[in-house]
């Protein structure tokens, strides 16, 4: 019934979309099996993208041809820049999403990608063959033969939902989990283990008074997440709303606390400690009076409302209870409770940093089966397992992503050196380099990158490379051009910025705390004339421009610690070399060095319990 | 851990201690550059590799040593990379004195194996030398590490496991700030971070002071023992080492030169350094000896000064004693008197007139009277100056490059807070601070500031 694909793609999360899109995109053929074909990429908590670190992770991913930009852009209600106070390194992107059309816009994008096929089905078995994927089995008893196979099963394999004291297997609310896979892998000799997420309830925005909590509209003045024309900046933004638990709710929540599968001993996974439910929090932190609850429209339409910071699975009763004690919840109705959810996931440290396993040759797995949590996270894997799957199948060099270079490059490389015991989600603190992973420039890291392997087109690339050249022009040109005191004093008045006493290099004055390049260009006819020469680029080069001289001697700093680095990543240490015969290293760093096989110096001395003795011991013997 | 192939490496070459001479040896692309900044002689930018090259080395206008400079160049040398030996004089004080230098003029302290690191990278070292050197790097730094142990004298190690949780805590609310500026979280203000990093500030600058100090009981307590010429000095350095060291005689001006003996007691080293009297003379070789026993006097940590009971009014000791204060006033020395030859018969006439002096020992150095007064007085002294116990003490010029990286990263911190650069900006110096503390107490793992944060503050929407 179906011809073999190069490449099947197991689960329609945020993950098996990405990979799906980046294989059939570099010109695989891809089968993508999913349980639900209405919920391609489902926000399966809250209904936003980006946000601190992720922000930057998705423009990467733009940056790389990936489609996770593009959709949030089109199905965006609300666009915020968060951290502008702060570096241009912490300023991250971050929507409100319309969960309804996020899908929808997804499901036709995979349409509008050739090469990829679709299957409604659930998995069972994965086919193996001498140590080689060969396809998958599914539920209704059909075999669909494949040279590769990428895993990405979401919070299915296994899943089990709790409600207070009630259990029901499931991937998601209302949708069943998928079994027997963890089985067959476990019995490949896969190690697996439990973790545990949780989501708050939704309930009727209708039933809500708005006017007794604080409004958190969207920016002035919208951004977006694609470098691509393909999206427009949001123009009519939905607010959000702030509002806060107090100690009322909080002896409301103790009361179910005994029916509490987090307390009472029923979920002994590890769930993610920047993500704590609400019990979690009050149980923790007893001092604290108050926290705060992000209420979230889940779309531009609908009445629904996600209870962001409420995450529970305390019996429904007393979320209900609860929950009524919050300003301006006092009359809410539920749509649905918060639940917690325990499944299956694979430490990482299995796979080598292409996502293929290391026991299962073209078998590459991508999103929380290697314990991730966030959209973001999972979709920057799904489209490197992607991207990776259709290498392995050209007999090509796997793409890998260096620290230095991207977020996802960290992630991976977190992933795969140091595994995970909670689910692992990125923060900037996780970036040695953060100063150089902006969400400005990430079409500068990446495009190149993507447009050799084929993930982006010729005209993503010229764009890139005009906005470099452009930034690169403009900062000549302030290096050259000065300013003269009289008009240039004027704004800087304006300011509180001290003044000029002779002609100045306007790019000394830009590079003062306070000055902007707008603040050029009201001094100078010159300046405004050159600025505005990039056509629809010169907003993007003027910004860009203007980072890399007001920080240029951090950019350059850190770039110049990056490349120190760099000489430990290109001593290659050979997947073949056989650790237990190296007598000096210590016994835990032959374990280790064994199980993880890293592929450089550099990555070795990452792995916990690798001391700077092993790194001289390694450096000396690898001649061989 | 962190390996910098693109640094100059220092180190002495040879074994640490007295000899005739002693080799330090840099090894980088700079070596050459960085040994030209402090060598006068000949200019070492225009020289050819292999060479031999004498001058001095010149900290500012002072000269440290005399030295001979062998010049290498890459990839003709051990590591392969631009090398200079310098061979200098076999003094402790000295090499330890070039090689700060030299790590303030760019170079850092070589790790463990680090030229042998270098050499094997850079292609100098074939298999079997590899071989043949990796248990030899594989202990050396596990003789390292338990030098750097046992070197951590007094409260260091828990004074630098204190700062660094205290930078922890720092870079953490800095992070919590930065990741989690969204959510409902109290950040510490600017004034409390600068409190912090003034605290700490003090704590590094301390433990860098500390160095000097840390190399002082490293290689003995410099104890002087000074006074006018034939009142028994080198009879009582004889008398505490229990051998005829010292030239002794009835002739004043016996003693031209100084001569220092080490000698433990309560487990502490002191090393006990024999002047020349300390009186006008005409005799120019004296004359040397005694400016010397001067400057002795001002670098020791105690002065046993010397007078023959009988040959002093308790005016004429006034005087003195009065003189030399004003000598060693502004140096760490401490001074003890000791009058000697109470062994005469007539001194029981006198006795009564020294009672009215603080801190004065009297001792017959010849017959061995009273001598264990003489050193529980000694100790009483020095323990004196470091009864305080917080006060720790630095002696591994890595531990003290660690710092003075540190110190110069919590600088930038401090200015960056006084100019309000936002906190992504401040924490490229609070990670370097904590990475160059990590080189003595081990890196921060990013896990243990999430964990720092995740622990301290309720986080999560």
């Amino acid at each position: 019934m179906h011809k073999k694909y190069d490449v099947i793609v197991v689960g329609g999360g945020h993950a098996g979309c990405e990979a799906a899109a980046a294989a059939a995109r570099l010109g695989s053929s891809v089968m993508l099996i999913t349980m639900d074909m209405e919920r391609f990429a489902q926000m399966s908590c809250n209904p936003a993208m980006g946000g601190v670190a992720k922000g930057q992770i998705v423009r990467e991913i733009d940056a790389l041809g990936g489609y996770s930009g593009i959709v949030s852009d089109r199905s965006a209600i609300q666009f915020r820049m968060l951290n502008k106070s702060k570096g241009p390194a912490m300023w991250s992107p971050r929507t409100q999403n319309d969960r309804r059309l996020f899908t929808s816009y997804w499901r036709d994008m995979l349409e509008a990608t050739p090469n990829l096929d679709f299957w409604q089905d659930v998995v069972t078995e994965i086919i193996v063959k001498s140590g080689k994927a060969g396809g998958v089995k599914t539920a209704l008893g059909i075999t669909i033969k494949a040279k590769s196979v990428v895993l990405t099963n979401g919070t299915f394999l296994n899943g089990l939902i709790h409600v207070g004291d009630k259990q029901f297997g499931g991937g998601r609310m209302a949708e069943r989990s998928s079994t027997g896979i963890t089985e067959q892998l476990i019995e490949l000799g896969f190690e697996s283990g439990r973790m545990k997420t949780g989501t708050p309830p939704r309930v009727d925005g209708r039933s809500l008074d708005y006017s007794r909590m604080a409004e958190q509209p969207g920016d002035i003045k919208a951004g977006k997440f694609s470098y691509s024309t393909a999206t427009k900046p949001l123009e009519n933004q939905r607010s959000c709303h702030i509002t806060y638990t107090n100690l009322e709710t909080h002896d409301l929540l103790r009361e179910g606390f005994d029916r509490s599968p987090m307390f009472n001993g029923t979920i002994q996974s590890t769930g993610p400690r920047y993500c704590p439910s609400v019990e979690d929090k009050i149980n923790r932190f007893a001092d604290k009076d108050r926290h705060q609850i992000f209420v979230e429209p889940e779309g531009r339409s609908t009445c629904e409302i996600y209870v962001n910071g409420f995450s529970t699975s305390l019996p429904e009763d007393v979320q209900v209870k609860a929950l009524r004690s919050v300003s301006g919840f006092e009359n809410v109705k539920f749509f649905r409770p918060g639940y917690a959810i325990e499944y299956d996931y694979f430490q990482p440290t299995q796979l080598s940093l292409s996502l293929e396993t290391k026991l299962i040759q073209n078998l590459f797995f991508a999103g929380q089966i290697n314990g991730t949590t966030g959209y973001e996270e999972a979709a920057a894997q799904g489209l490197m397992a992607g991207t990776n799957a259709h290498l392995k199948l050209k007999e090509k060099e796997a793409f890998v992503l260096k620290r230095d270079e991207a977020y996802i490059g960290v992630l991976i490389d977190d992933l795969v050196t140091k595994g995970t015991d909670e689910p692992y989600r990125m923060f900037t603190s996780r970036a040695e380099y953060r100063i150089l992973l902006r969400q400005d420039n990430a079409d500068i890291r990446l495009t190149p990158i993507g447009h050799k392997y084929g993930l982006v087109g010729d005209d993503r690339l010229k764009r890139a490379e005009e906005k470099l050249e452009g930034s690169n022009e403009l900062i000549s040109f302030y290096k050259k051009q000065s300013v003269e005191p009289e008009r240039m004093n004027i704004v800087l008045d304006k300011l509180g910025s001290a003044r000029i006493k002779q002609k100045t290099k306007a790019f000394n004055i830009l590079c003062r705390p306070t000055l902007q390049s707008m603040h050029l260009s009201d001094a100078s006819l010159e300046i405004k004339r050159q600025q505005n020469s990039f056509c629809d680029l010169s907003h993007e080069v003027i910004e860009q421009a203007e980072i890399n001289v007001k920080y240029h001697g951090y950019i350059e700093r850190e770039r110049l610690n990056a490349d120190k680095l760099k000489r430990l990543e290109n001593i290659v240490l050979h997947e073949e070399l056989d650790y237990s015969k190296l007598k000096s290293l210590s016994y835990e760093a032959k374990e280790k060095l064994s199980k993880i096989k890293p592929t450089s110096i550099s990555q070795a001395s990452r792995i916990s319990g690798v001391t700077p003795a092993d790194i001289s011991v390694l450096m000396v013997y690898l001649g061989r | 851990m962190s390996i910098q192939l693109d640094s100059t490496i220092c180190a002495l070459a040879t074994p640490p201690g007295i000899g005739a001479i002693g080799v330090i040896r840099l090894s980088g692309t700079d070596a050459i550059t960085i040994c030209n900044k402090v060598f006068k002689g000949r200019d070492l930018a225009t020289v050819s590799g292999n060479t031999i090259h004498f001058g001095s080395i010149r900290d500012g206008e002072r000269v440290l040593d005399e030295v001979l400079v062998s010049v290498f160049k890459a990839p003709h040398s051990y590591t392969g990379e631009n090398s200079v030996e310098i061979s200098t004089h076999g003094s402790n004080y000295i090499q330890q004195q070039i090689i700060q230098l030299l790590i303030r003029v760019g170079a850092k302290a070589a790790g463990p194996g680090e030229y042998t690191q270098r050499a094997f990278l850079n292609g100098k070292l074939d298999l079997a030398e590899a071989e043949a050197v990796a248990d030899i790097i594989a202990s050396n730094s596990e003789a390292a590490h338990g030098i750097a142990i046992q070197q951590m004298r007094g409260g260091f190690s828990d004074d630098i496991k204190s700062l660094r949780q205290e930078l922890l805590d720092f870079a953490s609310l800095i992070e919590l700030e930065l990741d989690f500026g969204e959510e409902d979280v109290e950040f510490a203000d600017r004034t409390q971070l600068t409190n912090l990093v003034d605290k700490v500030l003090v704590t590094t600058s301390n433990l860098i002071i500390s160095f000097d100090k840390g190399n002082v009981i490293k290689n003995g307590i410099p104890v002087v023992i000074a006074g006018a010429p034939n009142t028994g000095k080198s009879t009582l350095l004889n008398a505490l080492l229990n051998e005829d060291r010292a030239i002794v005689s009835e002739i004043a001006g016996t003693t031209r030169d100084t001569i220092e003996e080490e000698l433990v007691i309560d487990g502490v080293a002191f090393r006990f350094i024999d002047t020349a009297g300390i009186r006008h003379t005409d005799d120019t070789i004296e004359a040397i000896g005694v400016k010397k026993a001067l400057e002795k006097v001002k670098s020791s940590a105690v002065v046993l000064y010397m007078f023959d009971v009988h040959e002093h009014s308790v005016g004429d000791l006034k005087n003195i004693m009065a003189k030399l204060l004003e000598d060693v006033q502004g140096t760490k020395a401490k001074v003890v008197w000791v009058g000697n030859k109470i062994d005469h018969e007539d001194f029981k006439a006198i006795a009564h007139e020294f009672e009215q002096f603080h801190n004065l020992v009297l001792v017959s150095a010849r017959e061995k009277q009273n001598l264990d007064t003489l050193i529980d007085k000694l100790v009483a002294e020095i323990n004196l100056d470091n009864t305080n116990l917080n006060q720790t003490i630095v002696t591994n010029t890595r531990h003290f490059e660690a710092l003075s990286e540190a110190n110069t990263a919590l600088q930038k911190v401090k200015e960056g807070l006084e100019l309000g650069i936002s906190g992504d900006l401040l924490a490229m110096d609070i990670r370097q601070a904590l990475n160059s503390l990590g080189s003595i107490t081990g890196d921060v793992d990013v896990e243990e500031l999430l964990g720092n944060i995740f622990g301290r503050f309720c986080i999560g929407k």
